[in-house]
């Protein structure tokens, strides 16, 4: 069981609780009526693949700041009232968590609009990459449709 | 001494992950890419044609980009968190 800890920006091996993450977010506000998820989770196929395996690295320090960034830009931007960000490293399997991103707003249309853009924004700016085992070996992903 | 630090893909084409070489007082990125591209061309090559980003003490960083002693320059393939 994972534990919800104070940042609302992490980078971490553990897998997290989503219950657990949207709990935390409407404790930020009693005004919160809409949150909006977005749960990243590994998949099996890739290009016709058969993946065994995900690995994610990522460069500490720029990664979390740039996941700040966003999260302070989405919450700016989008008028919405919290978000956090959580995107884990290491090996993850088949169907396990990847990335969670919980966006909070006084109404559903902004917290759908800032989830949107934030998953499209981290693939873009924030500096983790994925490599996928199959069964012809290893390779790093490098593009982000 | 400047720290270069290599991500992903990269660290196998560099054969390191990270290395500490003295570039003199102040530099820059093209100038970087340059004396790289002595002893690895195809970093050199790919910082020139844009195909990675270089970063400066974690912010991302042009060909001008100045390069002081002590720095963190970051080479960073295109990147592939999340998930699609």
């Amino acid at each position: 069981m994972s534990t919800v800890m104070e940042s609302k920006v992490r980078i971490q091996r553990e897998d997290f609780s989503v219950t657990d993450e949207i709990e935390a977010i409407k404790k930020s506000s009693a005004n919160i009526g809409g949150i909006v998820v977005f749960l990243g989770t590994g998949r099996e196929l890739s290009k016709g693949e058969n993946i065994t395996k995900l690995n994610f690295e990522h460069y500490p320090k720029m990664a979390e700041k740039k996941l700040e960034e966003l999260r302070v830009k989405a919450i700016d931007d989008y008028k919405i009232i919290d978000m956090s960000i959580i995107h884990r490293i290491g090996e993850i399997d088949i169907g396990e968590n990847i990335v969670l991103i919980v966006a909070a707003g006084e109404h559903r249309k902004e917290a759908f609009a800032a989830c949107e853009w934030a998953i499209a924004e981290l693939k873009r700016t924030t500096p983790i990459w994925k490599r996928e085992t199959t069964s012809k070996g290893e390779v790093w992903v490098q593009d982000t449709p | 001494m400047v720290t270069l630090k290599y991500f992903a893909s990269l660290k196998s084409i560099a054969g390191k992950e990270q290395e500490r070489l003295d570039l003199g007082n102040e530099t820059t990125v093209q100038k970087l890419s340059e004396t790289l591209a002595k002893t690895a061309p195809q970093i050199g090559e790919m910082i020139q044609g844009k195909k990675i980003i270089v970063s400066v003490n974690q912010d991302v960083a042009t060909l001008d980009t100045v390069i002081h002693d002590g720095d963190e320059v970051a080479f960073l393939p295109p990147f592939s968190g999340g998930s699609q």
